[in-house]
């Protein structure tokens, strides 16, 4: 019994020294990106600069890891893949101004906060994935969702995802509350079946014949038609044809939302944290954005996959991301009155 | 009064819920009360109900067909019925509804010998949906009910059973109107641990597009931005747990329930004909197969694969996993002997309502369960910082939050009602008498425990970390919130890999939590057989 004390008493102990501590040569990041989809990009900066990136990644819960921590917070950056998430940092008072002619060159400004607090690392395009059989014109706006011929033919997760939160708040911001409430009950009555799964399950949907339009993240084409582990795959993103919406002569142009960070008011590492901002930006890091997980780079001039860019170009919404978001909340409860999960 | 500091310990982060929720939020609950808040509420409603009755049936049946009866394979499906605790719920909805779904295999094959072309050709049930999601509940947690009614069997039914057969009753007379009544209380208490993981559930009813309330807690703190009104809703499925804590109260004070004196004479168990013996068995093989076999064919294909992932990784995070199990297990049941203890010690009907009061932090959603437990955690960390810096010069840091401790401490606080439960269910069983002789005869009250009441109790002790072992293995919500920088488990890294749709890539982790299960359920199990057929 008493062996088994020590034992465990040395285990924790262990645990606590893991911890890292603030000396020069790292960088704590809490992230809501998947550890393995930020790995390579952190191996090619601590190969690059020698400095040591420490990683938390949760879905929930970091903003409040951070105010409990007060002053001792360990934490210098929040990375996250959706602006919702940046704002809810940013409106608890935990960001503070980064200034870098880096980022103030390559992110341009409607995709970073006024007072820079956040911004943005890639965007990701919230697109329309149609059956190769829908006719090329059928759809040109987003408005065109509501429209009734579609009846029983759309697909889409659940109303609430942060993805659909964005765009629904999007609508809002652009047309007001009171007209996104009548697109999305017109949305709600084409739907082909109740909300449900994630974006690729929406394309798996298509390919069954359960509806002709999905709406879904761009980069997701890129996963399914590169993914040898599960070929299946491949045949559903070969169903499909993205369509960019609202691209039309002054529209407002296609919904994205962002990958992004922030750096925190509390951060012991500032210089390091910086730096790793500024790699995210690089070219190198920008590249491997845009390869290994098809999103679109911020940078300009950073080259594409090839299949990524035979899906086509799109002008994209200007809108500032932080009008977006102060929406979220109006969107979320939107989603609830029309029912449009139910 | 060392029960009354482990129950105001283990009410931490249900008072800081309390604290958080002492805000107004009249207009967001008049947004959630014009229509959404009764969804939730009914979903929940109608889940729990669900879960509670097919629960009941499986466990309880399965449980008395094993101790009754001989048949084929009988001796495998005394513990092999327990195996689908090991099972992460999310991960056999994913794989249940991989194989259900319109290009998962059954609904493949149906339409490849039916020759139907699409899903408009014929009929078949929504996997996702309220249906689904009560029999993947059902299915990881009725071993509760089993495990505690097969004891209850096992420990109590023989007598009682042989009597009542004298007395001429038939064997489903006995069953139900002796058998059973007298192990109400122990299937009570199975079934409301399992009915508290059904409140609590998140995963699983995401997954299946079900809104819960802990759907509606989640939109609120994170989508709506207000986590003073999740923390009013996480409120909310507290007052629920209360209400059942207080009918499994109602239901075990109908009467006391000690053991029969002296050790009970084993079950003789009726040896069924060939043709019935093996209806049973393909009825227990059934919740067997669909939670447990069936999550661990798919992985095992899965994991071979992918056998070319990082091993390393691997070894090192299934090592962090069984030794934060094991810490977590050994703690919570010192908690649980503590409490448990304390409540038989003082007749104090306030030692029992704070006692039980402490374990309704399980029906609480882990993330929102963590977030009670950083704010005091950090609260303390900052303060024992400040002490040494002032007194030593010296930063201290997060000692508690920044390392595995906070880890250990929110399993041990969220597990408690496990091991309360179950210590509680074998403490009353002892018989005031015992207490009485050893006291009189000078002993203490320690000294008793240590003598009397533990080596009495030793099955439920290992009960009691064992199912603590096994829950904290697939717990998944407050590990990703609390863990240290760099540190993964099997579990975090099944979500990692989950998360992006290639669960395949982290089958051997997924696969590894579902076997290392296998290991306590063979133990609890060869325990109580044990009891069985050791005899008189």
């Amino acid at each position: 019994m008493l062996n088994a004390i020590r034992n465990l008493a040395v285990f924790v102990t262990a645990l606590a020294t893991a911890v890292p501590a603030f000396a020069a040569g790292e960088v704590n990041l809490y992230s809501y990106r998947q550890e393995s989809l930020l790995k390579p990009l952190t191996d090619a900066f601590t190969a690059e600069t020698g400095i040591k990136v420490n990683v938390v990644h949760a879905e929930k819960g970091l903003t409040e890891k951070i105010i409990a921590a007060g002053d001792n917070n360990p934490a210098d950056l929040v990375l996250t893949v959706d602006v919702g998430r940046l704002e809810e940092v940013r409106a608890a008072g935990l960001f503070e101004p980064v200034e870098s002619e880096v980022i103030s060159q390559v992110v341009p400004a409607h995709l970073r906060h006024p007072e820079n607090l956040w911004f943005a690392l890639t965007t990701r395009a919230r697109v329309i994935y149609a059956h190769q059989d829908v006719a090329e014109d059928a759809l040109t706006s987003i408005r065109d969702l509501a429209d009734p011929k579609w009846k029983g033919r759309i697909c889409t997760r659940s109303g609430k995802h942060v993805y659909n939160i964005g765009l629904i708040a999007s609508i809002i911001a652009e047309d007001g509350e009171e007209a996104a409430e009548q697109w999305l009950r017109g949305l709600k009555a084409n739907l082909a079946r109740k909300p449900q799964g994630n974006d690729r399950a929406q394309a798996k949907a298509i390919f069954e014949g359960q509806c002709d339009l999905a709406i879904a993240n761009r980069y997701y084409m890129g996963k399914m038609h590169y993914n040898t582990k599960s070929p299946e795959q491949q045949q559903w993103a070969e169903q499909i044809r993205v369509v960019y919406l609202d691209q039309e002569i002054g529209g407002r142009g296609q919904h994205i939302n962002i990958s992004g960070a922030g750096l925190l008011n509390t951060a012991k590492n500032r210089d390091n944290a910086i730096k790793l901002l500024e790699f995210l930006l690089g070219e190198t890091a920008q590249g491997l954005y845009a390869s290994a997980n098809f999103e679109e780079p911020v940078r300009e001039g950073i080259a594409t996959d090839s299949y990524i860019e035979s899906l086509g170009s799109f002008k994209a919404d200007r809108i500032n991301l932080q009008e977006v978001a102060e929406h979220r909340a109006a969107a979320a409860r939107l989603v609830d009155r029309v029912g449009f999960d139910l | 009064m060392i029960a009354c500091c482990i129950a105001l310990f283990a009410l931490l982060p249900l008072a800081t819920l309390l604290w958080l929720s002492a805000t107004p939020n009249a207009e967001l609950w008049s947004h959630l009360l014009d229509r959404i808040f009764w969804v939730y509420l009914n979903n929940t409603l109608i889940l729990c109900i669900g879960v509670a009755l097919l629960t009941t049936l499986i466990g309880t049946s399965t449980a008395w067909l094993v101790t009754r009866f001989n048949f084929p394979l009988k001796r495998f499906l005394e513990w092999g019925l327990l195996l689908p605790l090991a099972v992460p719920s999310y991960i056999l909805a994913f794989v249940i509804t991989d194989q259900l779904e319109y290009a998962g295999f059954v609904q493949r094959s149906l339409r490849a010998i039916f020759g139907w072309q699409s899903a408009r050709d014929y009929w078949f049930p929504e996997i996702r949906s309220m249906e689904g999601a009560i029999i993947v509940l059902s299915l990881v947690l009725y071993p509760y009910v089993y495990l505690l009614a097969r004891a209850a069997f096992v420990e109590q039914a023989a007598r009682l059973f042989e009597m009542s057969r004298c007395l001429g009753k038939t064997q489903t007379q006995s069953f139900f109107k002796v058998v059973l009544p007298m192990a109400r209380p122990a299937i009570v208490v199975g079934l409301t641990l399992a009915m508290m993981e059904t409140i609590n559930e998140y995963g699983t009813v995401a997954f299946f597009s079900v809104p819960t309330l802990t759907a509606g807690i989640f939109d609120v703190w994170l989508n709506m931005s207000s986590l003073s009104g999740a923390a009013q809703l996480a409120m909310l499925l507290v007052v629920v747990a209360i209400v059942l804590l207080s009918l499994e109260r109602y239901s075990r004070s109908a009467g006391k329930y000690y053991k029969l004196s002296g050790q009970s004479p084993r079950m003789l168990a009726e040896k069924l004909p060939l043709g019935r013996g093996l209806i049973c068995t393909f009825y227990c093989l059934l919740p067997i197969t669909l939670g447990f076999l069936l999550p661990v064919g798919v992985l095992g294909n899965y994991s071979l694969r992918s056998l070319d992932s990082d091993l390393t990784v691997y070894f090192q995070n299934a090592w962090n996993s069984l030794s934060l199990s094991a810490m977590a297990a050994f703690f919570t049941m010192l908690m649980g002997v503590g409490l448990a203890y304390g409540v038989r010690l003082s007749k104090s009907p306030w030692m029992r309502w704070s006692a039980e009061l402490a374990t309704v932090g399980y029906a609480i959603p882990g993330a929102v369960l963590a977030v009670g437990i950083l704010y005091p955690m950090g609260l303390l960390d900052n303060f024992l910082d400040g002490l040494s810096r002032r007194w030593f010069d010296y930063p201290l840091g997060l000692l508690i939050t920044g390392s595995g401790a906070a880890l250990v401490i929110a399993y041990s606080l969220r597990f408690i009602a496990l091991s309360f439960r179950t210590l509680d269910a074998s403490l009353t069983k002892i018989t005031p008498q015992m207490d009485d002789a050893s006291r009189s005869l000078g002993s203490n009250s320690g000294k008793t425990l240590w003598r009397i009441h533990l080596p009495l109790m030793r099955p439920s002790l290992l009960t009691a970390m064992l199912l603590v072992f096994v829950d904290t293995m697939k717990e998944l919500p407050i590990t990703l919130v609390l863990r240290p920088f760099n540190f993964n488990t099997l579990a975090t890294q099944v979500w990692d890999r989950a998360s992006l749709e290639q669960l395949e890539h982290s089958a051997l982790a997924a696969i590894t939590i579902l076997l290392t299960g296998i290991i306590p359920v063979i133990f609890m199990s060869r325990n109580i057989s044990r009891q069985q057929y050791a005899g008189a």
